[in-house]
């Protein structure tokens, strides 16, 4: 009879890390930015049809990176959420912060325990407030680790590098067009030029209808980016 | 409450309805009740809809009657189904607003889930498709009938569908009324609509089809002067769903009601 390996748990949990970090090294970058007039979120996306943002209830987004089919599955498993919530109790009653701990334990239960093996995904949930103040950023990361980000949060490979640059070019008082700018310098560095058309531009209206969440179109993108 | 997931044969997809089934939320219940509380229950009466030069104007009565009295006086029949339709309802007041709702969660639903919107046929698809889960219900005398009206930008003109407590789906192009006070209100339409009417024309026949409904039909309510309480009149078109402000239908009801004394 042949004796299984015995592999650590620390071992286990590091190789899995690994696996997952890896899976999202390779993937393009996205930003989320407080502004006084809204919350703008610009990912590296080539595509116009396989979205990295979306929108999951009046005031909430979602923005993902990594594994698209991963990312979206769980994109659509948040709409559910918010809406079953919302249908079962009120509008109101539907906030970023319940979601974000539901993706949080999806992620660290795939993990630690259930997937053969982990989600190549970070994701982030934000909602809008009716000031930056009450504006929720949370990030949550491939092992169900839950981070409480505030005035702007990175997600994807090169995080650390484009923290940096947006940390030196941050300002709270950036109008629309600025702080799609910023962002886009950020995600760039100075090597390299991105277009609008590789670019996902949303924003969540803060004071606006119902639904605050609007795509901000290639034409707009190029005009800020000029 | 743990977030909802499902294996790639088990998943919903863009049905809300479905999504609520899977959960054990069923939306539509069955049995329960027997047909002689029907009466004693709310129920919503007369609504219409008329197309225009550009779109449609959706109007409906205020009243819910339970049996021989008034039970609500400022129900919203006529709501706003997304950015280009509106839904109005008659029947059993309780699941007729059960319906609406799920029907304007399910539109949205779709637009997240799906990425686009649903085309306007298909939103009046769905609509029928609600009101056939309704139809046990219905047997027992709980009649749910809407009307789905909208613009629709693929050809470029409002259009507006009918339908039958069995889920039938009617498309008609000039005019519709449903509810107790339908003959009546549907009598002026089919007197006073022409082709290419102007939005303000159309918002007069229908506040004049509604008057004319709440005053042979004790089921629908008239402009209710002494509280201030109109009927709901909405057009849409290429910009949207604009409902009429009450002012505006104060004024038109108060050239009506002089036409009316002078009669």
């Amino acid at each position: 009879m042949s004796m299984p390996f015995y592999v650590s748990p620390e071992q286990m949990m590091k190789d899995r890390a690994d696996y997952a970090r890896k899976g999202i090294a390779r993937g393009r970058a996205l930003v989320a930015m407080q502004t006084p007039s809204c919350i703008v979120i610009v990912a590296e996306n080539p595509s116009t049809t396989l979205r990295k943002v979306s929108e999951i209830y009046d005031r909430i987004a979602f923005a993902g990176v990594g594994k698209y089919n991963e990312f979206d599955q769980l994109r659509v498993a948040g709409v559910r959420a918010a809406e079953l919530r919302g249908y079962q109790y009120s509008r109101n009653d539907v906030d970023a912060r319940s979601l974000s701990n539901q993706y949080a334990q999806v992620l660290g239960d795939v993990f630690s325990t259930m997937g053969p093996k982990p989600l190549e995904v970070e994701l982030l949930v934000v909602e809008v407030g009716d000031t930056p103040v009450n504006d929720r950023l949370f990030h949550v990361l491939y092992d169900g680790t839950l981070l409480d980000e505030k005035n702007y949060c990175v997600l994807g490979g090169d995080a650390e590098g484009i923290g940096k640059r947006l940390a030196a070019s941050y300002r709270d008082d950036f109008d629309l067009a600025s702080a799609i700018k910023v962002a886009v310098a950020a995600l760039t560095g100075t090597e390299r030029t991105l277009a609008a058309a590789d670019l996902e531009v949303a924003i969540l209206t803060r004071n606006g209808k119902r639904r605050a969440f609007t795509r901000v179109l290639d034409d707009a993108v190029a005009d800020a980016l000029r | 409450m743990t977030m909802p997931r499902f294996t790639a044969g088990d998943d919903p997809g863009a049905s809300f309805p479905e999504l609520l089934r899977k959960v054990g939320l069923d939306a539509f219940p069955r049995g329960g009740l027997s047909s002689s509380d029907v009466a004693a229950l709310p129920h919503a009466t007369t609504c219409l809809a008329l197309t225009y030069d550009g779109g449609v104007v959706m109007a409906g009565d205020r009243r819910a009657t339970a049996g021989m009295s008034i039970s609500h006086r400022t129900m919203d029949k006529v709501v706003q189904a997304d950015e280009l339709s509106g839904v109005a309802i008659a029947g059993t007041a309780g699941p007729a607003m059960e319906m609406i709702k799920l029907f304007q969660l399910q539109l949205e639903y779709y637009e997240k889930v799906e990425g686009q919107s649903l085309s306007l046929e298909g939103k009046a698809n769905q609509l029928s498709m609600m009101v056939r889960s309704n139809l046990p219900a219905a047997m027992q005398g709980f009649v749910v009938v809407p009307i789905f009206a909208g613009f629709d930008p693929l050809i470029g003109r409002g259009r507006l569908w009918d339908y039958d407590p069995t889920g039938g789906r009617y498309e008609e192009h000039d005019f519709v009324a449903t509810g107790s006070g339908s003959m009546l209100a549907g009598t002026v339409l089919r007197v006073g609509w022409r082709q290419n009417l102007s939005r303000d024309a159309a918002i007069d026949l229908a506040s004049r089809a509604l008057w004319e409904a709440s005053d042979a039909d004790t089921a629908t309510g008239g402009p209710d002067v002494l509280r201030g309480i109109y009927p709901i009149v909405a057009s849409i078109d290429t910009r949207g769903w604009n409902r009429v402000a009450d002012d505006s239908l104060a004024k038109t009801y108060e050239t009506i009601m002089s036409e009316v004394r002078k009669r």
